[in-house]
């Protein structure tokens, strides 16, 4: 079993996509990872050996921030936006998007699922 | 789209100029400025400037972590107090 960073690895995918499972680690990373450590991209994750896992758990940790450490270093940068009380943190604070998107509609990703409105009449079809 | 870094940031000159009088002679003096797209340099750390909002002049106390952050973050210009009925006014007075 591959347990790098302290998450599983799917035993049945491709090791490229399957390092994608680690948070922190996308597509791109993946492939720069795999060439770095010479490990056939095309393998499946259970024919890896022993000695491949460990050579791409080597460098998995010890040259990029993943999972734990990098929820962290992001929670830690919305805190900092928030503490200062900049227009970016007052947005987190109040649950709204960010970069200036529309909130007259849409923006449900960041707002979350409506909430009804009380008094507002639905309308009705005629 | 990003500044060129040729230029390095834009931090209005005449307050980078009153500012770094101000270090010399050791004052913490209240600066208003209308400057709201100026970066904030290291300089201005620890001073208060008030950025004017376009009503008023908000005070801002620079602190570390706010280095490179422009000063119109920190003045927001629109005053959200909720939609309709009685709630809303209700918390529109509180603040």
């Amino acid at each position: 079993m591959a347990r790098i960073a302290g998450v599983d690895l799917p035993r049945n995918k491709r090791v490229e996509v399957a390092l994608t499972y680690i948070f922190g680690i996308g597509q791109p990373t993946a492939t720069r990872i795999l060439a770095q450590t010479g490990v056939n991209p095309d393998r499946r994750v259970h024919e890896l050996t022993d000695e491949e896992v460990n050579r791409l758990r080597r460098i998995i940790e010890s040259e990029l921030k993943v999972e734990g450490a990098l929820r962290t270093e992001v929670s830690m940068n919305i805190k900092r936006l928030m503490d200062i009380g900049c227009y970016r943190g007052l947005r987190h604070r109040r649950g709204l998007p960010v970069r200036g998107q529309r909130t007259h509609t849409n923006a449900r990703t960041h707002k979350g699922p409506r909430r009804a409105i009380a008094g507002k009449k639905k309308a009705t079809k005629k | 789209m990003g500044r060129s870094l040729k230029k390095g940031p834009f931090v209005e000159p005449k307050l980078l100029d009153k500012v770094q009088g101000m270090n010399r002679r050791n004052e913490r003096k209240v600066l208003k400025t209308w400057a709201r797209a100026s970066t904030i340099s290291p300089e201005f750390v620890g001073h208060t400037l008030a950025v004017h909002n376009g009503n008023k002049f908000i005070p801002v106390y620079i602190t570390e972590n706010m280095v490179g952050h422009k000063l119109g973050e920190f003045a927001p210009t629109r005053l959200f107090r909720g939609h309709g009925g009685k709630l809303a006014d209700k918390r529109s007075k509180a603040r």
